[in-house]
């Protein structure tokens, strides 16, 4: 019971966030559902980490924590980026990778 | 000389060699080296004759061992004796002491000359090749010599102007060499060689004029048909060269044969062939068509093939082999044989032939095949000393009527008795009295030579057992009396019915006619009853060992057969002379007139032979053959290349070119047209991607779940 | 010293002259030919030296022999040597080259280039005599087939009008011979303790199992048997003949059969013994057909050089019948049959060629009166005829009668009845060799000329034809007269071939 709570908080969580990633338009909003994943993530690791009673999910949240971080940066750098260029970031816009 | 024998058949070779590369350079176009190198064989075969004669008889034979029933070695006792005188130096043992049990007591004999060096060795074999004299092996080169000294002479008078008159006697050379190899030899193969030489040196003289297509047809007509028979000939060496125990020794092969170790088959196969072989050669029935034909050549070397060469050779090999046809045929046996019938049936099939003919050389050439019909069946009937002497008698009777056929027809240029000949007894007396001379002799009346041994022919027949051929040969005796009769009149009696005034001939052909008459009336003299000389010289260890009858001079059997010779000529000359009898039959009956058509026709054998199996097998047989080749084999051949050409196109075309070509650039286009469906899904939107991501992620997990908990 | 190099001398003399030959330049026609004839006349005097001190009572044994490494990986050793069986037909090899020389003196077949058909003439001879002398599998095979080529291009550049189709039929026919062989040489390699050396394969290979024997035979039997050519595989030879230009239908005639006879002696029966047996009787029967068929096919041409090229069918079935007795009168008569073929075909062909040249046709039908325009050329040709039908006293008769003779009593284990019946078969092909050949004779011999050539001034035989001829005739002859001289050489050798037969027959 004490482990199931956590878990569907974070496939809540997920959700939100995948919806978040599929379906905004704003590169801004997109970025932040990629946090919540993230962080539903994280949730998920510490839960088990206390369930194994080991420390290692712990280890592993702080590890996401600092790649989330640094992802946003390199994330919202290139939004600007784009923004700049377009003077939009709506993402259905962006598609010069077309093949 | 007996030992030197060899010398005789070589000189007519050496002579063949020098006239063929000189002959053309001598002033007398090469008959001078040819007429010398036969007189003096012809001299040095009398000498032989007188030595053989003088030879004294030191060699007992024993009669054949009264069938199987006694034991033990007695039927090696002839080969043995027959081995023993071969090795020079020693003396034939006196054997006959410990076999008392052989039959008769047979007076001693002359041991034959036998003289042999290596010819070859092949596979464990030495095959031995020298010359065997006794006393048959004499008297054929006596008589070969003789016949062939006159038609030397004849010839330079009659073929004189021949447009190859070298060449002419180049051939007349082998001939004789020919003859001569084959008479002496003591095996069966230099027997071949001087049996196929002389068929070769037919072949040249029969087709001596060569322009005529007639005259080649001819040529060829007579090799193939005595080649036919050689296929016999060839097999029955064969056969008892193994039957014999690897030899072609002559002697050792009779030995084998009448020593009673062979199966009977063996021989009888054996006898058997080699009869074929003398059925092509000796102008048997049914191979007898060739020899009229060969009527074609010159008259001269009518009379050389059927007096003393070519002709019966068939017969000598019969002689010279009768212990193979004695044991192989059981001629000792009576009723019926192989060779006496075919002998039988060839006396009475070509007399019959002899009367429809005009061509005085035909009726000479139908006589010839009967009487050798009478050799043959001597010798078949167990007369061999009959077969033999008749064989002799007739070389000189038989000579001497184509040599009188051919003086006549020097004169009047022609051979048709009908329509160029008659009444020539006048102007041609010479002519006319040495063939009638031969005509009488060759009809059987005493005392000329053809009595005695017809009469020899008859006794031997009918008490031997062979009461047919006896008839067979009493009405071969009314019949060659009567053509023999029609032939003279038409020739020499009524009126002239040629062109021109014929005359005498010169003498080089008048002094052989003489001479031949000469042996004619006397050389029957030489067996007569009381003094058989002639049984006693040539009688050979073969002929004794089989134990071939005598008998004792028969008046009941010679009255007959002269009689009969007398009703058929009087026959004749009632018909002809007196005008008696149906005349003009053919054209009143109608049965005659079928008579005479199937006669006319040669009862149809000519136009089996030269329409039916020649034609077939030169004609469709061979061009079916050659079909089958060129369509059947080489439509195979052809058909593989054209299908391997069908197969490289259809590799290339197809297979390289569509397939594996293909897959290569099927692999390329492949894959820009996968790039191209694929380019539809790189939107460039990144949401797409994500959502792409999560649905493989969404359908991945699912599989796991599904599987490992599955 | 001589006894080392002698044969090798035989063998690559003429290549050595060849070469030679190429550097010739190509105006001097004239030293072209002297140095082809001192070419061929150097080998033959090898030849003579070879056949002067060869040890006649010795002719089982393999003399001159030479045995040196060649290619080691494959242990195949350049072993060559002589024996009663190969001198033969080395010394007929030989003589008929020079005799070719000398033919072609003054009549090169178009489109001349002496220089070209010279040196091929001398390469095939260098192929010919390295066949009869190599005494290991991969040497014969590359002589066997080094003759393959010039032949080629002899028939296919200086031919007839249908050159093409006949040269490439000829070179594909034998060269699936020869690819089936190869296979066999290889089968015979493994089988055989691993060696190509011929005389130690014949003390190996009775060991090999009947089964694997008689496979490998089936090779070999299809390499020998279209070279010979046996019937049904005989259809190369008459359009090769009737193509090729004389000097090469003689040398097609009188030497090259002979190396499938020659490898059917020398390869197939000594090592394959039990398989020799088991093929023996259709052998014989193809050998027998052939005589007939051969014959028939003779007397349906038109074509003078058509029907003596069909004339060698009939005559090579006597040779393979006698091969096919494995018995030493059968195999001798088969090494005679081959010499004297040889001989007296190489001779039909010779006169052939010249008739061609006088008259500018080989059509029988318009021929005629030979005897009366040139009788010389023509008595050449009936003494020629008749050598080939197998008249006694001349050569033909030795090839043909001992062959028919040992059909009688085949080597044990063989049926009698039926080699008895291949006997009386093959006695009757010899009425038909004296049919179709007389009846040639009658229609280009005798008669009178054809309207077309009546006035036509035709040359008798003259100089070097005399020359090419004189030998062979004499031979023709002199072998006929005393078989004795081939019997006594080849005796000895046939004898151990046999003897092996019979070690593992019984």
């Amino acid at each position: 019971m004490y482990l199931n709570q956590f878990l569907f908080l974070a496939a809540f969580l997920f959700c939100v966030g995948v919806y978040g990633v599929l379906a905004r338009k704003n590169a801004v909003l997109v970025l932040m559902s990629i946090e919540l994943i993230l962080n539903a993530v994280n949730i998920n690791l510490v839960a088990f980490g206390l369930f194994r009673e080991s420390v290692a999910g712990q280890v592993f949240a702080l590890f996401v924590i600092a790649v989330a971080a640094a992802e946003v940066g390199v994330g919202l750098a290139i939004v600007i980026l784009i923004y700049r260029n377009r003077h939009s970031i709506d993402l259905t816009e962006v598609d010069m990778m077309k093949g | 000389m007996l030992e030197n024998a060899w010398i005789i058949p070589a000189l007519p070779v050496l002579s063949f060699v020098l006239i063929l590369f000189f002959g053309k350079r001598l002033p007398k176009g090469g008959h001078e080296i040819g007429v010398s190198a036969v007189a003096i064989a012809f001299m040095l075969a009398c000498v032989c004759a007188v030595q053989w004669v003088q030879r004294p008889a030191d060699l007992e034979v024993h009669g054949p061992v009264e069938e199987h029933a006694a034991p033990g070695p007695m039927p090696h006792a002839n080969a043995v004796a027959a081995f023993e005188e071969k090795e020079p130096g020693h003396e034939p043992t006196e054997g006959g002491g410990q076999e008392k049990e052989g039959e008769h007591e047979a007076e001693p004999i002359r041991k034959p000359v036998v003289r042999e060096v290596t010819w070859f060795d092949n596979g464990q074999t030495r095959v031995r090749a020298g010359t065997h004299i006794d006393g048959l092996a004499v008297t054929m080169m006596f008589v070969v010599t003789l016949i062939s000294l006159l038609v030397h002479v004849f010839s330079t008078s009659y073929m004189h102007r021949d447009r190859r008159y070298t060449h002419y006697f180049a051939a007349l050379s082998l001939f004789t060499a020919g003859m001569l190899v084959m008479v002496t030899a003591n095996n069966t193969l230099q027997l071949l060689v001087g049996w196929e030489l002389m068929g070769v040196c037919s072949f040249m003289l029969i087709g001596h004029w060569w322009e005529e297509q007639n005259n080649s047809n001819a040529a060829l007509k007579a090799f193939f048909t005595t080649r036919t028979g050689d296929v016999g000939l060839l097999v029955g060496i064969a056969v008892l060269f193994f039957a014999a125990g690897r030899t072609f020794d002559i002697a050792e092969i009779n030995a084998a044969a009448l020593g009673g170790d062979l199966s009977h088959g063996l021989v009888l196969a054996g006898a058997a062939a080699l009869l074929c072989g003398v059925i092509g050669k000796s102008a048997q029935f049914p191979l007898h068509t060739w020899l009229p034909d060969a009527m074609a050549g010159p008259t001269p070397v009518s009379a050389l093939i059927h007096a003393a060469t070519m002709v019966v050779a068939g017969v000598y090999l019969v002689a010279r082999l009768y212990g193979v046809f004695w044991s192989g045929f059981d001629i000792g046996g009576g009723g019926v044989n192989a060779v006496a019938l075919v002998g039988g049936t060839t006396v009475l099939i070509a007399a019959a032939l002899a009367f429809v003919q005009s061509d005085i050389k035909k009726v000479l050439a139908y006589s010839t095949v009967s009487q050798l019909g009478y050799m043959v069946m001597a010798l078949g009937v167990g007369a061999w000393t009959a077969g033999v002497f008749h064989l002799v008698t007739h070389a000189f009777f038989k000579g001497l009527l184509f040599l009188g056929a051919g003086s006549v027809s020097h004169a009047v240029h022609s051979f048709d008795m009908k329509k160029d000949m008659g009444g020539l007894r006048e102007h041609m007396p010479t002519t006319y009295r040495t063939f009638l001379i031969g005509s009488l002799a060759l009809a059987g009346v005493p005392p000329l030579a053809g009595f005695w041994s017809k009469d020899e022919i008859l006794l031997g027949a009918s008490s031997n057992g062979y009461p047919i051929f006896l008839v067979v040969g009493l009405l071969g005796a009314v019949l060659t009396a009567a053509y023999m009769t029609r032939c003279v009149y038409l020739t020499f009696f009524g009126d002239y019915r040629g062109h021109g005034d014929p005359h005498e001939s010169p003498p080089a052909i008048t002094v052989p006619l003489v001479v031949l008459a000469g042996f004619s009336v006397f050389a029957g003299l030489v067996n007569v009853p009381g003094g058989e000389w002639f049984a006693e010289w040539t009688e050979n260890e073969t002929v004794l060992s089989a134990g071939v009858a005598h008998h004792s001079f028969s008046p009941i059997v010679a009255v007959i057969g002269s009689a009969m010779g007398l009703v058929g000529i009087a026959a004749g000359y009632a018909y002809y002379w007196r005008n008696l009898g149906p005349h003009r039959l053919t054209q009143s009956s109608g049965p005659a007139r079928t008579a005479y058509r199937i006669l006319e026709d040669k009862y149809g054998l000519d136009r089996l032979y030269t329409d039916g199996v020649v034609s077939a097998i030169k004609g469709p047989i061979a061009r079916g053959a050659y079909w089958f080749n060129q369509r059947v084999i080489d439509g195979v051949v052809n058909g593989v290349g054209i299908a391997a050409r069908g197969l490289a196109r259809f590799v290339y075309d197809t297979v390289d070119q569509r397939v594996i070509d293909g897959a290569v650039n099927g692999a390329g286009m492949g894959a820009e047209d996968g790039g191209k469906v694929l380019r539809l899904m790189q939107t460039g939107r990144v949401q797409q991607y994500a959502l792409f991501l999560f649905g493989a992620v969404v359908v991945l997990g699912g599989t796991l779940v599904l599987f490992t908990t599955g | 010293m001589f006894e080392s190099w002698a044969l090798t001398l035989v063998v690559f003399l003429p290549t050595a002259g060849a070469a030679l030959l190429i550097a010739v330049p190509r105006r001097a026609e004239s030293l072209m030919k002297m140095v082809a004839l001192a070419t061929t006349l150097a080998t033959a005097a090898v030849g003579v030296a070879v056949l002067a001190r060869f040890d006649y009572g010795a002719t089982d044994k393999l003399q001159f022999e030479v045995d040196r490494p060649w290619i080691d990986v494959i242990n195949s050793r350049y072993h060559v040597g002589l024996d009663g069986i190969s001198l033969p037909l080395l010394a007929l090899s030989m003589l008929i080259t020079v005799l070719c020389v000398i033919y072609s003196w003054d009549h090169f077949p178009e489109p001349h280039n002496p220089k070209a058909f010279l040196a091929l003439m001398l390469v095939l001879e260098t192929g010919m005599n390295g066949t009869f002398v190599g005494q290991d599998l991969i040497l014969f095979f590359v002589f066997f087939e080094l003759v393959l080529l010039p032949m080629y291009f002899m028939i296919g550049v200086w031919g007839g009008p249908n050159r093409q189709y006949a040269a490439i039929k000829f070179f594909l026919f034998t060269l699936f011979g020869s690819a089936l062989m190869i296979l066999a040489f290889l089968a015979l390699y493994f089988k055989g303790g691993n060696t190509f050396d011929i005389p130690e394969l014949a003390a190996n290979g009775g060991s090999i199992a009947r089964d694997t024997q008689i496979l490998i035979f089936g090779g070999l039997f299809m390499g020998f048997a279209i070279k010979v050519p046996m019937f049904p595989f005989h259809t190369w030879l008459p359009d090769a003949h009737t193509e090729a230009p004389t000097v090469g239908s003689v040398i097609l005639a009188a030497v090259l059969l002979k190396l499938g006879t020659y490898g059917f002696i020398r390869i197939a029966l000594p090592i394959l013994p039990d398989a020799s047996r088991a093929w023996a009787p259709w052998i014989g029967g193809l050998a027998v057909i052939g005589i007939i068929y051969g014959a028939l096919g003779c007397l349906a041409q038109k074509d003078l050089k058509r029907l003596i090229a069909f004339s060698s069918v009939a005559h090579m079935g006597f040779v393979m019948l006698g091969i096919a007795t494995l018995t030493d009168y059968g195999i001798n008569a088969a090494v005679f049959g081959m010499v004297a073929h040889g001989l007296i075909t190489g001779m039909l062909f010779f006169i052939a060629g010249s008739i061609q040249e006088r008259y500018g046709t080989r059509e029988m039908s318009r021929l005629g009166g030979l005897l009366l325009q040139a009788p010389r050329l023509a008595w050449l040709l009936g003494f020629c005829a008749m050598a080939s039908l197998g008249l006694p006293g001349l050569a033909g008769f030795w090839g043909e009668f001992p062959a028919i003779l040992a059909a009688y009593q085949p080597a044990p284990g063989l049926s009698e009845a039926l080699f008895r019946f291949y006997m009386v078969v093959a006695a009757v092909g010899t009425v038909f060799a004296a049919g179709y050949l007389l009846w040639m004779y009658q229609r280009t011999a005798f008669g009178t000329a054809k309207k077309e050539f009546a006035d036509a001034h035709v040359h008798d035989v003259h100089v070097p034809e005399w020359l090419a001829w004189a030998p062979l005739l004499i031979l023709i002859l002199v072998l006929g007269i005393f078989p004795g001289l081939i019997f006594g050489v080849t005796d000895g050798a046939v004898q151990t071939v046999t003897s092996a037969l019979q070690a593992i027959g019984d």
